[in-house]
């Protein structure tokens, strides 16, 4: 997933969950059964679950733009420091 | 956000946490339903009244015991355990509670009952103090819940006496 993916899923997340609990407290107290809320809930999270965890293509409208491979030799990585440096600051 | 592990451990933790919150609200719920227990404990025979040989009083009863708990049960009731006990006071203890009988209802429909029955649990005094003695029966009860908090109550009964001779 891109960042906008990543964003949209977390937040697709709680909603969705936060309405199950709602909607699964509400019927249920209006049956009077504690099961009915339980198997609500139970069947939110698992409905959550298959919406946002998968790499749903809808996530990834924005994908990440990485540096070209021809660009990045022009910029090559800065060299490791000498050992005998470190050796002379010790002594202080 | 950026791996599967990541997002299943995220929706996991909220929504046990939720989960939380859904049990805490259905048992606060329990504070809005109204209840009206009824109880009626009679005696309906005094089968003995004998000093043990250690020096204490003990008496068996014959006890009818009819009651309707079934306004106790609400959607997060598991269950309810009912007992009934002898309170008393002597000069010793300012007050003595001897349990006499209980039982676990589990459902609404078994809370209205009639049961006809000797004492469960043997009644038995710390001293000799039981001739002639006044005592109130009372049926306790505890709404065990399915989450939360559990509610205990009772209904006083008084009026009964013992002999004022062994038998």
């Amino acid at each position: 997933m891109d960042w906008q993916g990543q964003k949209l899923a977390e937040q697709l997340m709680q909603i969705l969950l936060l309405i199950a609990a709602v909607v699964a407290f509400v019927v249920g107290y209006a049956t009077e059964s504690f099961r009915t809320m339980m198997l609500i809930y139970a069947g939110g999270v698992v409905l959550t679950t298959l919406i946002t965890i998968p790499n749903w293509p809808c996530f990834n409208r924005h994908p990440l733009k990485w540096l070209d491979p021809s660009e990045a030799e022009k910029y090559p990585k800065p060299e490791v420091v000498a050992v005998s440096s470190k050796k002379k600051s010790s002594k202080k | 956000m950026h791996s599967f592990g990541y997002r299943a451990n995220a929706l996991l933790t909220f929504a046990v946490t939720i989960l939380a919150f859904i049990c805490a609200i259905a048992s606060f719920s329990d504070n809005f339903s109204n209840q009206t227990p009824s109880a009626q404990i009679q005696i309906l025979n005094i089968n003995w009244f004998q000093k043990q040989p250690h020096g204490n009083d003990e008496v068996s009863l014959t006890l009818n015991v009819t009651a309707d708990l079934q306004s106790l049960f609400t959607w997060n009731t598991k269950q309810v355990f009912a007992f009934v006990a002898a309170e008393y006071e002597t000069s010793k203890n300012a007050l003595n509670q001897v349990s006499l009988w209980d039982a676990i209802i589990p459902e609404k429909e078994h809370a209205k009952f009639w049961i006809q029955i000797s004492n469960k649990y043997r009644f038995i005094d710390q001293g000799h103090n039981l001739r002639g003695k006044d005592f109130n029966l009372t049926l306790h009860w505890h709404v065990m819940p399915k989450t939360g908090k559990m509610f205990a109550d009772k209904i006083v009964m008084s009026g009964y006496r013992l002999p004022n001779a062994y038998r």
